[in-house]
């Protein structure tokens, strides 16, 4: 860890005083589904820890996840936790560039060797390495030559998590995850597009209260943000049971706050936490201003599709295709009852003999 | 996603095709064969009871649900069920393309339960009666499940049971395009040619001026 005051001495430095430090990690502890019991734990933990070293890396990305991150326009918990790590190198974010940006990437790598983290958002391009390159380095060997020293890396982002827009039909830079290119590391899928920064600063808290990254799912998402489906917490779930429908943007069912589930809405099929910890600190999320969950946190979200289109409508069969099912249908029956009766095979009674 | 994706998109296209394709060359083979000419002079209008026996053949005859009470009655709440369950879902009305509400969720998953109770019962029954077992064969036995699976999915799917929604979505899907696409192929091409069997059955019996 790089050599900088702990947290306490951070806090009291931005006028945060201690009952609020507590309230925070109260919310922090329930974000991350502890049990109370730990809540002082984490706080003692929190206050101990010192500034762990971050590194990020943007590959194939639009910088909407940093935005996510740095949007906030009064101090948040994201921010506060923020404080709590060494950004010591980020394109976006660092005064520095070129040949002096690339020596202090070096430098937190050699200083903090086998206990810094390594944040990555956008996807890397295997096809052609030419679409993305950093400081004359491929996104692949960047990527590679960064975390080979890294204590974990968390990929932020659906594109760094799946492979994102990049990676959608017909993938022409060849995108690939950063979890297809980590081994022998721990990697933590945060997506979403953006994530939610409280996903994001979640997993660093855990990370530096226990030492450890917390319990994943299959997808390599945390669980206590990913665990639960948009639907299982929306608040139009009621709609749903009722078979209420909004069926355009416009109409009696969207004013009356309706299920948006016909609209297209991938709720049903999406983890995340919008539905309860909501965006621009509390206020709202995509299907309470009354438009359809995209799904952005689920792999492959920009080719599930079409974002309007309902979960359970299948894409339908042209007009012509099927004409042409029940003309050649029609035309294959006819056929078959024009022959003639010698070529027919009726049932006979030794037929039903040997079948009884 | 991505089995979801195959079962709306290619494997829906497929089923649909197989669907459309089969039932027209089965109906346009039946039409085709016709019957053979009668040349006794008719005794009665064919057309007015081929139409009534269409309709009249709803009923049970005379007797028979006293006799088998549990066939009859299951059979209606399992065919009337079926039914209810498939455009009456507000689901289901958007997949056909119809407008409307539809029914409430709570009332589809009754109708869901007791349908499926029905198809058990009829099953049991079929098993039981050693008649119904000598002529009972896999055609049978595969269309019962080809009705089963969809309506077992579909409540799983409603009430979030056993797997998460995506999949057991793509299993639902996939479980109805099955039965689209054998539909023609099997027994259960009768929800057609239940139309034609007793028109032709009504137009025999109306011709000998008998009621059917």
């Amino acid at each position: 860890m790089s050599d900088s005051p702990g947290l306490a001495t951070l806090l009291r430095h931005h006028g945060i005083g201690r009952r609020d430090f507590l309230t925070f990690c109260a919310g922090l502890a329930s974000a991350l589904a502890l049990p109370p019991v730990l809540a002082p734990k984490l706080a003692h933990a929190l206050e101990a820890a010192r500034r762990p070293s971050v590194i990020w890396l943007s590959f194939q990305e639009c910088t909407g996840c940093t935005e996510s991150l740095t949007r906030a326009d009064q101090p948040s918990l994201e921010q506060i936790i923020l404080s709590m790590v060494s950004l010591d190198y980020h394109h976006t974010l660092q005064a520095a560039s070129g040949a002096a940006a690339e020596a202090a990437r070096r430098q937190a790598m050699a200083d903090n060797h086998g206990r810094y983290l390594v944040m990555a958002d956008g996807s890397i391009p295997l096809g052609d390495p030419g679409y993305c390159t950093i400081g004359g380095m491929s996104s692949a060997d960047l990527l590679a030559q960064t975390v080979a020293g890294a204590a974990a890396v968390i990929a932020v982002g659906s594109c760094a998590a799946f492979g994102g827009l990049a990676a959608a039909e017909p993938n022409p830079t060849g995108a690939v995850p950063i979890s297809r290119l980590v081994t022998g590391k721990p990697v933590v899928n945060i997506p979403g597009c953006p994530p939610l920064p409280l996903a994001m600063t979640g997993v660093i808290a855990h990370f530096l209260a226990f030492g450890r990254l917390p319990e994943l799912d299959s997808l390599g998402r945390p669980r206590v943000f990913y665990g639960e489906t948009i639907h299982d917490r929306c608040p139009r779930r009621a709609f749903y049971d009722q078979g209420l429908f909004a069926k355009s943007f416009d109409d009696e069912g969207a004013r009356q706050g309706w299920c948006l589930f016909q609209l297209g809405c991938k709720g049903p099929t999406t983890r995340n936490a919008c539905a309860t910890v909501k965006w621009n600190g509390g206020t709202s999320f995509p299907i309470g201003s009354g438009h359809p969950c995209l799904g952005c946190s689920q792999p492959s979200f920009w080719d599930a599709g079409g974002f309007y289109r309902p979960l359970s409508r299948p894409a339908g069969l042209g007009p012509g295709m099927a004409a042409a099912a029940v003309a050649a249908g029609a035309a294959l029956g006819a056929v078959a009852a024009s022959k003639r009766p010698s070529e027919r095979q009726p049932v006979t009674l030794d037929d039903l003999e040997t079948k009884s | 996603m991505s089995l979801l994706l195959w079962a709306k998109g290619p494997g829906f296209a497929l089923a649909a095709v197989l669907f459309l394709l089969g039932t027209a060359m089965r109906l346009a083979e039946i039409l085709r064969l016709g019957r053979g000419t009668d040349l006794a002079r008719p005794r009665g209008a064919a057309g007015g009871q081929a139409l009534r026996t269409v309709f009249s053949r709803f009923l049970p005859a005379p007797g028979l649900f006293a006799r088998s009470p549990v066939v009859h009655a299951g059979g209606y709440v399992f065919h009337i069920g079926l039914l209810v369950v498939v455009i009456g879902y507000g689901p289901h009305l958007a997949v056909l393309g119809i407008g409307g509400r539809g029914l409430p969720a709570g009332l589809i998953d009754g109708v869901t339960l007791l349908t499926m109770a029905a198809m058990t019962a009829l099953l049991a029954a079929r098993l039981r009666d050693p008649v119904k077992r000598l002529i009972s064969g896999p055609g049978d036995y595969g269309a019962w499940g080809l009705v089963f699976l969809p309506l077992a999915t579909g409540f799983l799917l409603v009430n979030r049971v056993l797997l998460p929604f995506e999949p057991l979505l793509a299993l639902h899907l996939l479980s109805v395009e099955v039965m689209l696409a054998l539909l023609p192929f099997t027994k259960l091409v009768h929800a057609f040619t239940f139309v034609l069997a007793r028109g032709y059955a009504g137009a025999i019996a109306g011709r000998k001026g008998a009621h059917s």
